[in-house]
């Protein structure tokens, strides 16, 4: 009966709601203004806190990142879901995330934190979603094509385990903070990477989505894929739910800024906003899913979405060493270029993988 | 007579879009789905149920057989 709730368009609504009223809570207990969860801008934290980036203002071990895999990791172990598993196209599936974060990056986040910003009054945010939905419309071609990066075959537990386990790692980095010579590891003392809601709260409250999220199956882009693909509205409610339920807070918490000029880590330069969100979408969509559900992924086992996670970290690390991330001044001198060279790698992907390149074969 | 399918090991949303093609295509009938995760599990149920099949679920130790019929 527990697992027919879970699954009822109800949930998904509550689950929408609280995550909503839960980044707006992040927010006023300290996480960055319309960041108070955002996958991509986390992961990027993360990237800087480990070194692998030296974008000062944005080095810290976000603890909603580690909470959302450990959330989802207890749902699994729960209601018996975990499944080790591993093998589809893994080396595609890291690409697609190093390629998911540029366009991230350069838009200046996530499919969560685009429902968040427009939560908040970002304007600029509409073009993010614009972008998003486009990226989204045309992995729905290559899907409607035959797309398919293989079957996952079952594996040993140990394959599953490894991103909890380097989710832990990450844990005791933040809670010790060894301080090496090399200056790692880092955090930052001034920016978007010293703001921060209390450890422990934070890490509670990813959890509890984390935990949802694995049981409503819960997506961002699955939300607009499946609307679009098999015109199945429920995982759209819970994201509707979300954007409404973070909106309200932010009103009720004197959060919601109206305009385009000024918004907090945000550019104005609509076009790249734009560009930039049509790789996140295109990447999250080729490879199944958005940055949260492939963390809620990795949780229950699936190894394949822990590499595209890792892809996602190094990715960040690439785009802020080489000026593709953006800044509240504009893309990076190499945004614009990145997201051009990440479309067509996109695209070729799409194409190889698809039954698209079978079909001019055999013409 | 039924037809079979495995879409065991595919990723989202393959095996929903691969089992809503075949009903498109069978209309009437029994159709058995070999799935191994719970979520390919909910969002096959869930768009059968929607297009007015019957679905049920069978456990088979840590996969799932699910026969939808009209």
């Amino acid at each position: 009966m527990w697992k027919q709730f879970f699954i009822s368009r109800k949930f998904i609504i509550f689950t929408g709601i609280f995550i909503g009223i839960s980044a707006a809570v992040l927010q006023k207990l300290g996480n960055p203004a319309n960041m108070g969860i955002c996958v991509a801008c986390m992961e990027r934290d993360i990237a800087g806190a480990l070194g692998l980036h030296r974008a000062a203002v944005v080095q810290y071990i976000r603890p909603e990142i580690i909470g959302f895999v450990f959330g989802s990791l207890i749902a699994a172990l729960v209601f018996k879901e975990f499944k080790a598993r591993s093998g589809s196209a893994p080396l595609i599936r890291f690409v697609l995330g190093f390629l998911a974060m540029i366009g991230a990056l350069v838009f200046l986040g996530c499919p969560w934190r685009t429902l968040l910003r427009l939560a908040g009054g970002d304007g600029n945010a509409l073009f993010g979603l614009a972008g998003l939905i486009t990226g989204i419309w045309v992995g729905i071609l290559f899907i409607k094509s035959g797309y398919n990066l293989g079957r996952n075959q079952r594996t040993y537990p140990l394959v599953g385990w490894i991103m909890p386990l380097i989710m832990m790692g990450l844990f005791l980095l933040l809670l010790f903070r060894p301080q090496l010579p090399s200056g790692a590891v880092f955090f930052s003392s001034q920016g978007p990477g010293s703001q921060n809601a209390p450890i422990f709260i934070a890490l509670l409250v990813a959890m509890v989505i984390g935990f949802l999220a694995q049981r409503t199956r819960f997506c961002t882009v699955a939300a607009v894929r499946d609307v679009i693909l098999i015109k199945d509205t429920y995982l759209f409610t819970g994201v509707i739910s979300l954007l409404l339920a973070a909106l309200v807070s932010n009103l009720i918490l004197k959060q919601f800024h109206s305009g385009f000029q000024g918004q907090p880590i945000a550019h104005i330069n609509q076009l790249w906003n734009f560009g930039g969100m049509v790789l996140a979408g295109l990447a999250f969509t080729l490879a199944g899913g958005c940055p949260g559900r492939q963390l809620f992924l990795s949780g229950e086992g699936d190894a394949d979405a822990a590499v595209f996670v890792l892809g996602m970290i190094v990715g960040a690390g690439f785009a802020h060493n080489f000026a593709m991330a953006s800044s509240a001044q504009g893309p990076g001198l190499w945004g614009p270029a990145s997201v051009i060279i990440g479309l067509i790698i996109c695209l070729i992907i799409g194409f190889s993988m698809s039954d698209l390149m079978k079909k001019k074969k055999e013409a | 007579m039924s037809e079979k399918i495995d879409v065991r090991g595919l990723s989202c949303p393959l095996p929903v879009v691969t089992v809503r093609n075949k009903l498109l295509e069978i209309k009437k009938g029994i159709l058995e789905v070999l799935i191994d995760t719970g979520t390919a599990k909910d969002n096959i149920t869930r768009m059968a149920v929607n297009a007015d099949w019957k679905v049920e679920v069978k456990e088979e130790g840590e996969e799932y057989l699910l026969i939808i019929s009209k």
